[in-house]
């Protein structure tokens, strides 16, 4: 299937993600945050379409956005934040923070930029992953060559899960 | 320009797959029409139903024998104050119906109603369905929020959990479908089959396996199939805050919970979202356990008398709904008062006798086949959820969570790996 | 208009790496702290999925772990945001001075 508008739609998704991101850090209320983080997830997983990631974004969409965007809306409801809109929102020490975090940011992109590898990154692509079996070669990979990996992340969420009751519960 | 829209005629897939925007389109405007019309058709059906279950009539005033009752209700809230509760977050007020309607319509995409008659197919369907339902919850957690007041926030808080618990024992028993349409025995007892790892999550790829296999999977591997088609029945009823799982929303008991605060449009978004999510999990049911657009027995009864046969059913249908409304009219009171009512039914039970007569038409008899047979099921389960609603009590909400938790979800593990282990036998 | 290249998605990544650091790093409310993380760790996940449409399907697998590890790490950290909130009252990072001097 031909790809349709690649460059508008690009524009339009990741333009939508930093919106996002930038509403995220400056809005005073925390039910706004999380609204727009809402929707810098699902620009990303419509940026990992064009990538020809569609399990990826599938993905993307029904734990983060359905599942832990759910958690973080939960928890704000139970903590009382009407206080904290009213008290000082950026601490005293956002400029150094934001200069530090601006010049990661351009070290980031002077390390593609002087890497060996910047001819390959600035090929426009002609070669696509096949979409169609995309689910069936993720399995591949999941159960065969990374079945150890996978073992372990369950075990993980198990951890997290048994945490995460134990902390929230009353009494212990 | 022209051959750009009579190309897709020629082509056998769906609009999205051979990039086809215009009757992309087209199939997206034949999609709302569709569930504008089961929308009405489910308000009308719903209280005439529950009406009948309780030994009583429902409406009769406003139309003949309440036809144009929906139409009532949709004027009546069309022209309703719009109320803002005092001190409410307006964006997030205004957000969250829109949230919620356009994930319930967001899912028709993939829905096939016929081999290429959905919007697209896209080869992770069912992921995408699952994925957009659980965004729904999100429109519903903004809208107890915004409304600043107790009984909507424990309303939405409920619902939410709800919906959440429900969700993982609806995709657990999804998983248990899809495995089925990797392991390819033969018949409803798989037996002696073997997967060849063709297994899909497209919905179209879905129904063509279970026509490959020559059973329904609800059939298959039985009783697994059956279970796992029992689990999804009950989660999904949970899932769209249906009775009798319908605390959040009740009455009785929350004074309608999430959508306290909204009035006239807004609240008819979130009635339309209802609907068309019920549609929505339904049309997932049909497609994975009931065949999707199959006629019954598709590979056992062939040959031309057969199909001939089965392809006079939807005629056959329309004619005797033409017949229950030459009946009503018949048995209309003979006042002057009822003039008017009696003109109308009989103008309907004409309109649908025409209907049916156009679907003898054997050109028309051919095409309209997969629709027919994917809207009878559906309707088959809109039946069902009306039928629950008559019926059951209502579920407590420490028992809903004790049953989607302690129940459903080991019940559906346990599905899921029998499944795998009678399909690898 | 340039065709769109690996490079455009690496320079949105990075973009949203520094909003989330910054997020981290200037914010008082715990909550939205977490939130930048989430930030970061979805910035990661873009680069890693930009990469893997170059060099095969490792990339995408690894973002799926890190999909998983964020959901485990934000169940955690809210838990442990409950547990303070119920102490102490506040979501101001400030406050969370129990072990100074």
């Amino acid at each position: 299937m031909q790809p349709v508008a690649t460059t508008f739609f690009f524009y339009l998704l990741s333009g939508l993600a930093l919106l996002g991101g930038v509403l995220v850090i400056t809005r005073k209320n925390a039910v706004h945050s999380a609204l727009a983080l809402i929707l810098t997830l699902l620009a990303l997983a419509g940026l990992y379409l064009m990538l020809y990631a569609p399990f990826v974004a599938g993905v993307q969409i029904i734990l983060y956005a359905g599942g832990i965007m759910v958690l973080f809306l939960f928890v704000i409801m139970l903590v009382n934040l009407e206080r904290s809109q009213k008290e000082e929102q950026f601490n005293k020490q956002w400029v150094i923070g934001t200069v530090a975090a601006v010049v990661t940011g351009i070290l980031f992109v002077l390390v593609f930029v002087k890497s060996k590898e910047l001819p390959n990154l600035v090929r426009e692509h002609v070669a696509q992953l096949p979409e169609q079996s995309n689910t069936q070669q993720i399995a591949v990979f999941l159960y065969g060559n990374y079945m150890f990996t996978f073992e372990i992340a369950s075990l993980l969420l198990l951890v997290a899960m048994i945490g995460a009751v134990v902390m929230a519960k009353k009494r212990i | 320009m022209l051959s750009y829209i009579t190309d897709y005629l020629k082509s056998n897939t769906t609009p999205g797959q051979a990039g086809n925007l215009f009757w992309a389109f087209v199939y997206i405007l034949l999609v709302f029409l569709g569930l504008s019309i089961a929308v009405i058709a489910m308000n009308w059906l719903e209280r005439k139903i529950l009406a009948h279950m309780q030994v009583r009539l429902g409406p009769m005033r406003v139309g003949p024998h309440g036809l144009l009752q929906p139409i009532a209700d949709a004027l009546k809230l069309l022209i309703k104050e719009d109320i803002m509760p005092a001190e409410a977050d307006k964006a997030v007020f205004w957000t969250a119906p829109l949230i919620v309607v356009i994930t319930a319509f967001t899912v028709f995409i993939v829905v096939p109603f016929g081999p290429t008659h959905a919007v697209t197919d896209m080869n992770i369907g069912v992921l995408f369905m699952l994925g957009v339902s659980s965004l729904g919850v999100l429109g519903i957690v903004m809208a107890g929020w915004a409304s600043n007041s107790h009984y909507p926030l424990i309303g939405a808080l409920r619902s939410s959990a709800q919906m959440v618990s429900y969700e993982i024992a609806m995709g657990l028993a999804v998983v248990a479908a899809i495995l089925m349409t990797s392991l390819n025995g033969m018949g409803v007892y798989g037996i002696g089959g073997h997967g060849d790892g063709t297994g899909t999550l497209s919905m179209i790829g879905i129904v063509q396996a279970q026509q490959a296999q020559h059973a329904w999977f609800i059939f298959k591997f039985f009783p697994l199939g059956l279970i796992a088609f029992f689990i999804f029945a009950v989660a999904m009823v949970a899932e769209t805050n249906r009775a009798p799982f319908d605390l959040p929303e009740a009455e009785s008991e929350l004074t309608a919970g999430f959508h306290t605060e909204y009035s006239g449009f807004r609240w008819s978004l979130f009635f339309l979202a209802e609907y068309s999510a019920m549609i929505a999990v339904s049309s997932i049911a049909v497609t994975l356990w009931l065949g999707g657009w199959l006629r019954p027995f598709p590979n056992l009864l062939t040959g031309e008398t057969w199909d001939l046969i089965f392809s006079l059913f939807p005629a056959a249908t329309f004619l005797s709904l033409a017949l229950l409304a030459f009946i009503g009219t018949i048995r209309m009171p003979r006042h002057s008062y009822f003039r008017i009512q009696t003109l109308g039914l009989g103008g309907f039970a004409a309109l649908l006798g025409l209907i049916g007569l156009i679907l003898l038409i054997a050109p028309v008899r051919d095409r309209i086949q997969d629709i027919y047979w994917f809207s009878i099921k559906v309707a088959g389960f809109m039946y069902l959820y009306i039928w629950y609603r008559g019926t059951f009590p209502r579920y407590r909400f420490d028992q809903l969570m004790r049953m989607g938790w302690k129940v459903l979800l080991p019940m559906g593990i346990g599905v899921l790996i029998l499944t795998a282990l009678v399909g690898v036998l | 208009m340039a065709p769109i290249t690996t490079f455009h998605y690496l320079v949105v990544a990075a973009a949203l790496f520094v909003l989330g650091v910054i997020g981290v790093l200037t914010r008082r409310n715990v909550v939205i702290v977490l939130m930048s993380i989430e930030l970061i760790l979805n910035a990661v996940n873009l680069n890693l999925v930009a990469f893997s449409r170059l060099w095969g399907l490792q990339g995408q697998v690894f973002s799926i772990f890190v999909i998983t590890d964020a959901a485990a790490e934000a169940a955690v950290g809210l838990g442990i945001l409950i547990a303070f909130f119920r102490n102490k009252e506040t979501v101001n990072v400030d406050e969370v001075d129990l072990l100074k001097w």
